[in-house]
């Protein structure tokens, strides 16, 4: 490489040419260095996987499966029981997705048939990866000053009809379930549409065009074929949703109410493991700390198997397709 | 078997109907009635992000003057004031995030796509990359408050820019190694047996043919990448935390427009809740133009 | 340019096809075609790639639909109705008018269910059983499937799943048959089966078919139509159009059209 180069009627000059040993050895290097980056990505989630578990021993130890039955969570006393939280976690996340799952597979549905035109169905889908876009605590601000006093007739309306049931039991004041399930359900809309719609559109036309031969109407096609087809995908991707859901902070945090008291009604403050995270972590020290990181281990188990469930139903089908 | 001519008019077996609509027929109402009900989903799915745009727009756009970019927030309780030090930081911390996982994912991307021959290893990768896509912004904060604000082992500082800036590089990490292994894999592989040809090594085939080739999808994953980064606030607020001074190096606590908006939304104070509601605009306004970029990037490629 | 069936005894006429363009978007696939498709008899459909010809079928019962952008100016009669019509329902339509694609495609549901999704949408008031039992030999694939009926129709071979597609289209008991070149995807013993499967249809149902195949065509079409495409003034692809419609023995040995004669002697195509 530093002598000039040879003319080129020297056939020689290309067959004695070697390749040094400083340019196979960079081959090797940038070989292994890309295989430590990949491995990376393992060392990190166990990382996290270790850290969450070795912060969160001290609770173990002292708490046990009583952290999570039970209630108090009393810096005070030093006594810690995330059962709050952890219903809060699953309560809000489960129906923000009985509500966003209608509307984002309706949402997607509509997009992918020719029912209107095509420019504006990519403007609707356009829009709907756009709210996806919206930071969390952008729309938890949205929620507080907005959203919430702007529902609040509305869940009051639920309590003078349904104020019966314990779950609707209580005047709305403010921030509490209720509203945070709605913000929850604006955040995972976008991932069950983006899904779906992917989903919907990968189904081969072929399947539909049978369904159409033998004359069915377009809802029979789509409810008895179409949808069917791409239910695994569907699936999925409200699996992801769901865990999503689960470890949504911010929004939440901010219009839940971050009550430690148990309330069954929906309309009254409640509490999520992420929210009670961002609230205490800055401030806590001691066995709260462990206490705090023991809920982040039960928050990181539950979004763990609801993703590798997600991964698995995903993956499944790519080897359908 | 004997066969009939042709009329099946008069099947026994088989509704005939006549050929034309007729919108009473039960199936059709049925249609006309979830077709409507789609639309409505719709429309109720696009309804959030205009509502939320119009109010951040109005309400962040009262503010907006050269004073909001230049001033440092108002002590509580106190009207004006700007938020400069929180955009700086914001800046930082993800410029910090950036620098860490993007060498991080394109590498491990390039290794994914290029070395790995889809092996069980591969496979792991990819399945732990997954998983770690879906692991909740707090918990990358816990994490790093576990390893590093408690442990103080960066520049034997607690709170700081560099810690929060890893734990957003955390979060930007699987997508970075996701496109980077997708756009590399969308590279036609005759570009690579070229390079081969004419007797190019594989690391200079990668740097110099395969990663210019995949430059739009891998730019395209990154600046979305960066874009959710920047607007993410759980991992930051108790690893950067906040701090009402113009940044002081990054290894000293920091503001960021998104921490800004979580502890001034919920300040009983209206002139920090405008501020929130500045700072939000802002923050829209940058995220917006980076996906509109990013799309804009992606419909380059397409000729 | 478009020639009429000389057959001096008009049968009476299935589908009428009355100066009939096709356009996707902007441009013509196919224009004006006339053409009268009779009652209880196979009629083939061929000509070189990109003539129409498959176009043309899948207006026959409004499948075109479901291409957006694709449009059609003219009129296709069907039981005294213009099938393009407003008030005209394509469900109602398709219901009299099956179809059978190039690329077998069951529903992913068991055999059974293949056959019963149709009959029950189209109001089926008998036995189910015997229906599914009565189609799958119709369509001479009730060997095969009589011992699975509970299994995934995607389990079937082509050959298989093509049959129990035309299974699937008889069942519900059309008029018509349209099959778009049925047996391009399939091996040539299931091709023979198959064209066994349409001579026995042909004693019941009109059938309209596609093919690539000319000797397919002689051996299952009454009629044959040979279509063919010339570039379009301006230099913007091609555009189809019907050069002559007549008795298949006619098409084959003595066309009254010299590009028919070419084709089907191989000249060219």
């Amino acid at each position: 490489m530093t002598s000039a180069p040879p003319p080129l009627s020297d056939a020689a000059a290309f067959t004695l040419r070697r390749r040094p040993a400083s340019e196979k050895l960079l081959d090797q290097g940038f070989h292994y260095l890309t295989l430590a980056l990949a491995s990376f990505v393992g060392i990190l989630l166990l990382a996290i996987v270790l850290t969450v578990f070795q912060g969160s021993r001290e609770a173990i130890h002292t708490f046990g499966a009583r952290f999570i039955t039970t209630s108090s969570w009393d810096p005070v006393n030093n006594q810690y029981g995330a059962f709050v939280a952890i219903y809060g976690t699953l309560v809000t996340s489960f129906l923000s997705l009985v509500i966003a799952v209608p509307l984002g597979v309706g949402t997607a549905i509509f997009i992918t048939e020719d029912l209107i035109p095509a420019q504006l169905r990519n403007a609707i889908g356009l829009m709907v990866e756009l709210l996806a876009a919206i930071p969390s605590v952008v729309l938890g601000l949205w929620a507080i000053f907005v959203m919430e006093p702007a529902i609040r007739p509305a869940l009051n309306l639920l309590h003078t009809f349904l104020g019966w049931s314990p779950f609707f039991a209580g005047q709305a004041q403010g921030p509490g379930m209720a509203p945070a399930i709605l913000i929850l359900v604006v955040m995972i809309l976008p991932i069950i549409t983006a899904i779906s719609r992917d989903a919907l559109n990968q189904v081969p036309v072929e399947l539909r065009q049978g369904a159409y031969g033998v004359g069915t109407t377009r809802w029979g096609a789509l409810l008895n074929i179409i949808l069917p087809a791409a239910i695994s995908a569907i699936t999925g991707g409200i699996m992801l949703a769901l865990g999503r859901a689960m470890g949504e902070t911010m929004a939440v945090t901010m219009i839940i109410g971050n009550s430690l008291n148990f309330d069954l009604s929906l309309l009254a403050p409640g509490n999520t493991i992420a929210s009670m995270l961002a609230n205490q972590f800055g401030e806590a020290d001691g066995i709260q700390v462990s206490a705090l990181m023991f809920a982040a281990l039960i928050l990181m188990v539950l979004t763990l198997v609801v993703n590798v469930i997600a991964q698995w139903i995903v993956r499944r089908l790519s080897l359908k397709y | 078997m004997s066969y009939s001519p042709i009329t099946y008019d008069n099947s026994p077996l088989f509704e005939r109907r006549p050929l034309t609509y007729s919108p009473n027929l039960a199936r059709n109402r049925f249609n006309q009635a979830l077709t409507g009900l789609a639309g409505v989903f719709a429309a109720i799915a696009v309804l959030p992000l205009f509502l939320v745009l119009i109010y951040v727009l109005i309400q962040g756009g009262k503010l907006l003057s050269l004073r909001l970019f230049l001033d440092l927030p108002p002590a509580p309780g106190l009207e004006g004031g700007g938020i400069g030090n929180a955009i700086l930081g914001t800046i930082v911390v993800t410029l910090v995030a950036s620098l860490i996982s993007i060498p991080i994912g394109v590498g491990g991307g390039i290794f994914l796509s290029e070395y790995s021959r889809n092996g069980w290893f591969a496979q792991a990768v990819r399945f732990a990359n997954d998983v770690l896509s879906g692991v909740p912004s707090i918990i990358s904060g816990v994490f790093v408050y576990g390893i590093i604000v408690a442990t103080r082992i960066i520049a034997g500082q607690s709170y700081s820019a560099m810690a929060g800036g890893i734990a957003l590089s955390v979060l930007m990490l699987p997508t970075v190694i996701k496109t980077t292994d997708e756009g590399l894999k969308l590279v036609p592989q005759e570009l690579r047996w070229g390079a081969y040809g004419v007797g190019a090594s594989k690391v200079v085939t990668i740097l110099k043919i395969t990663l210019p080739a995949a430059f739009t999808p891998i730019a395209t994953g990154v600046v979305l990448a960066v874009a959710r980064a920047a607007g993410e606030t759980a991992p930051l607020i108790f690893t950067a935390l906040f701090s009402p001074f113009w940044p002081e190096g990054v290894f000293n606590p920091i503001a960021s427009m998104s921490v800004l908006i979580f502890n001034f939304a919920i300040m009983p104070y209206e002139a920090q809740n405008e501020l929130a509601w500045a700072a939000s605009f802002v923050l829209v306004i940058m995220i917006l133009a980076a996906n509109l970029l990013a799309r804009w990037i992606s419909r380059m490629a397409r000729p | 340019m478009t020639s009429t069936p000389d057959t001096t005894n008009q049968q009476d006429v299935c589908l009428s096809l009355q100066n009939v363009t096709i356009s996707y978007g902007k441009f013509e696939a196919v224009r004006n075609v006339f053409m009268d498709i009779p009652h209880g008899k196979v009629t083939a459909f061929i000509g070189p790639s990109g003539c129409g010809k498959s176009t043309v079928l899948r207006a026959l019962n409004r499948m075109n639909d479901l291409v957006p952008g694709c449009s059609l100016k003219g009129r296709v009669l069907f039981d005294g109705h213009d099938l393009y019509e407003k008030r005209i329902d394509p469900v109602e339509v398709r219901r009299r008018i099956g179809m059978v694609f190039q690329k077998p495609n069951p529903f992913p549901k068991t055999i059974y269910e293949n056959i019963a999704f149709g009959a029950r949408i189209n109001g089926f008031k008998g036995d189910m059983d015997e229906l599914v039992e009565r189609s799958l030999r119709k369509a001479a694939v009730w060997d095969e499937c009589k011992d699975k009926l509970q299994q995934s129709g995607l389990a079937l071979s082509g050959g298989q799943q093509q049959r129990l597609c035309i299974a699937r289209a008889i069942a519900t008991e059309p008029e018509v048959i349209l099959m778009d070149e049925p047996c391009s995807a399939l091996d040539p013993i299931s091709t023979l089966k198959i064209e066994e499967t349409m001579h026995e249809l042909k004693r019941s149902y009109t059938i309209v078919i596609v093919t690539h195949n000319m000797q397919q065509a002689v051996r299952v079409a009454d009629m044959t139509a040979f279509f063919n495409a010339e570039a379009v003034e301006g230099g913007s692809g091609k555009v189809g159009y019907l050069v002559e419609f007549n008795d298949t023995e006619r098409i084959f040995n003595a066309p009254n059209q010299q590009a028919t004669q070419d084709y089907v002697s191989g000249r060219f195509g």
